[in-house]
């Protein structure tokens, strides 16, 4: 398993490594998204890192006792309050290097939670800790629901999704509310990177992982994670339904470096929504009006991006 | 040198957590703490503390931000006080249960609603089940003592739990009083380096905060209970060794003019100072009334409480916390249960008194003993009875 081999451009063929720092074995479900992800990003990441993991999924299926998945450093302690953790361990290390102790230099703190864990529960303590400017790269490993206690919708879910919490039913389409717009929230903190990504785009992610945790300050990385449980989509298609998440702009793959927009996969032309949603049972009850609604406010989200990207910072 | 001055006492905090070379500290503001906090922030801006001061939005990021800073070894304090404290809950468990030595000052203060900036003890006794070590300071000197006793408790290998230092809204906090700090080479042979045995380190990862499934938990709990009262031996250790090299001892329970008194009066806390003066004045007219300080809190001091009133008839003891529905003050129904199996032991009567920052007069000490001792002698109907209350 450590041993493969793959293709990969010059470029970044630096960024892959065979070493595995999330050991196989974990209990994530079969096809997730967030497990890939997060292996990729620990490539990315390598061995002089500390990782603060929320209550949610991948704190679960990586650490129960007495067994750990973890080859590097890494600690859990609640649900909302891992980017104070996080904060408190950068601040830590910081001062006690300063002071003379000898400690491990340059090491890179990654907080990671799900997107119920950033986007409600963990919200304000990941605002204070982005306010506060430490040098830390936050995490979103985002499956669109609670799915560790049994998909139940959070501000993350989109618009038309059937969950356990927001049902479609006779008179309801779902999940009522229009995704939470997370990143732009971690952008509004004036920090000096936001980035989405996803595991579909390995490259595109590790990239970013290497880039967030180089910048000095506070960096946020939303990434996408397909989550067959929750989804309601056969296990073998992760791969290819986060690919067309970007390929019809549900899911725009971006970086925000200092205020500028920059899109990194941006296709001549958007493939209907609808190739998204058919191959998702949660969306499944959809008709076609609302199929039609969502692709509306894909468009026009997708154009307000555009207008990011196309502002000339001065 | 010894210095001694007079200052306040949430000042003097300040200064004992400089003295003992705190890394950092991470804090939210919340009357009546907040003149502990806004000196450390001084004190750093000034750089006559060399630590981060970590001005966080919450109680809740508090003490979350000192779990990791503890977790990689820094030495770490935070205060906070009433509806902070509560704010903290569920940290407060982690804190402990991960074995994380933080050192926190509580100003007490009395939990909403109506809300209430002053003090009583219902936040310390909403987290009494947290396992944290609790101390409870009688005045400024106890405090400050106490500050610079914590460090070296929390951190002590054999023990690695937090430490709450608990000091009465406003009557501690707010107080000019005299002040004797200790020479800082003195403190810092009493304190030594904050040695966290396995911190989070790339160059040894360590896995910490685990989820616990059945066969594990219940383990891991005991541990912890184990762990929690094997630590009153170090604690009285290191007040052995501070009075040695400090010259003021401490004990988890104190008597004062209480040996041979047939009716005695418990008090924990700035009361306690009131208290006393009760005494005097109720020895010097003859009544057989002494008063015991309770200042151990947790891990509770079943033997020191249990010599200590063991020859009274009587034991009236103040709560200034109700366990709503309850048996009344959570200190009066602790006493009462490490009271009960023995053979012999005083009638225990329960009041609760004192709340929201209401003062006890020395005139309100000498009620409470004579109500006190009337109940023991005629009963009463009710659990528990509560001092200076307009029907």
């Amino acid at each position: 398993m450590e041993k493969y081999t793959v293709y990969t451009p010059k470029s970044i063929a630096k960024l892959m490594t065979e070493e595995e720092q999330l050991a196989p074995g974990h209990r994530a479900c079969i096809g997730c998204g967030e497990a890939l992800a997060v292996r990729l990003a620990c490539k990315a990441l390598g061995n002089n890192v500390i990782i603060v993991n929320a209550t949610g999924c991948m704190e679960v299926v990586s650490s129960q006792l007495p067994y750990t998945s973890w080859r590097v450093p890494w600690i859990h302690t609640l649900f909302e309050n891992t980017a104070a953790v996080a904060s408190g361990i950068e601040a830590g290390l910081k001062i006690m290097t300063k002071k003379g102790r000898r400690l491990p230099q340059d090491v890179t703190v990654v907080a990671m939670a799900g997107d119920g864990g950033t986007s409600d529960i963990g919200l304000q303590a990941l605002s204070g800790a982005l306010e506060r400017g430490h040098n830390f790269l936050y995490i979103c490993l985002d499956n669109e629901a609670y799915m560790n206690t049994g998909i139940q919708r959070s501000s993350a879910t989109p618009y038309g999704a059937s969950t356990t919490t927001s049902p479609a039913g006779k008179v309801s389409i779902g999940q009522v509310t229009w995704k939470k717009n997370m990143p732009a929230i971690a952008a509004a903190h004036d920090i000096p990177y936001v980035a989405t990504a996803c595991p579909s785009y390995p490259f595109d992610l590790m990239t970013k992982v290497s880039k967030a945790a180089a910048i000095k300050g506070p960096a946020y990385l939303h990434i996408l994670s397909v989550c067959p449980t929750g989804w309601r989509c056969p296990t073998e298609l992760t791969i290819r339904i986060g690919r067309l998440a970007t390929q019809t702009g549900v899911f725009p793959l971006y970086e925000v470096e200092h205020g500028k927009y920059k899109l990194n996969v941006d296709p001549p032309k958007l493939k209907p929504v609808t190739e998204y949603l058919k191959l998702q049972g949660r969306f499944r009850h959809l008709s076609e009006d609302a199929i039609n609604e969502i692709q509306q406010r894909v468009n026009e989200e997708y154009a307000k991006l555009k207008e990011q990207v196309s502002l000339k910072l001065s | 040198m010894t210095t001694k001055m007079g200052i306040e006492v949430s000042v003097a905090i300040g200064e004992a957590v400089k003295l003992a070379n705190a890394d950092v500290v991470a804090a939210y503001p919340i009357t009546p703490q907040t003149h502990i906090v806004e000196h450390l922030a001084e004190l750093v801006a000034d750089g006559e503390l060399e630590a981060v001061y970590m001005p966080v939005e919450s109680e809740h990021s508090a003490m979350s931000a000192c779990l990791g800073t503890a977790a990689v070894g820094a030495r770490t304090f935070t205060a906070t006080a009433g509806q902070g404290l509560e704010l903290m809950h569920e940290v407060l468990y982690v804190a402990s249960s991960m074995r994380l030595p933080i050192v926190m000052a509580v100003a007490n203060r009395a939990l909403s609603s109506p809300i209430s900036i002053w003090g009583d003890h219902s936040d310390a006794m909403a987290v009494r089940d947290t396992g944290w070590i609790q101390i409870f300071g009688e005045n400024g000197q106890e405090v400050i003592d106490n500050v610079l006793c914590a460090f070296r408790i929390a951190e002590d290998r054999r023990v690695l739990l937090p430490v709450m230092v608990h000091l009465d809204a406003f009557h501690l906090t707010h107080m000019v009083e005299p002040i004797t700090f200790p020479e800082k080479s003195k403190v810092d042979q009493f304190i030594p380096p904050n040695e966290y045995p396995l911190p989070l380190d790339p160059n040894k990862p360590v896995t910490m905060g685990g989820f616990g499934p059945p066969p594990i938990y219940s383990e891991v709990k005991w541990a912890q209970e184990v762990n929690l009262r094997a630590a009153k031996e170090v604690i009285l250790q290191v007040w052995q060794e501070f009075g040695d090299t400090f010259g003021r001892y401490y004990s988890p329970v104190e008597g004062y003019r209480s040996e041979g008194s047939r009716v005695l009066l418990l008090t924990m806390g700035s009361f306690s100072e009131t208290a006393m003066a009760a005494i005097d004045k109720m020895k010097s007219e003859g009544k057989d009334v002494g008063l015991i300080k309770l200042r151990l809190w947790r891990p509770f001091p079943f033997d020191e409480i249990r010599q200590a009133v063991k020859d009274a008839e009587v034991l009236i003891v103040l709560d200034r916390a109700i366990s709503f529905g309850g048996p009344g003050g959570p200190v009066c129904s602790e006493i009462k249960s490490a009271l009960y199996q023995q053979e012999r032991k005083p009638k225990v009567i329960g009041f609760v008194g004192g709340l929201g920052g209401r003062d006890i007069s020395v005139a309100g000490f000498e009620e409470i003993v004579s109500r006190g001792i009337e109940i023991s002698e005629t009963g009463s109907s009710q659990e528990f009875e509560i001092f200076g209350v307009r029907e």
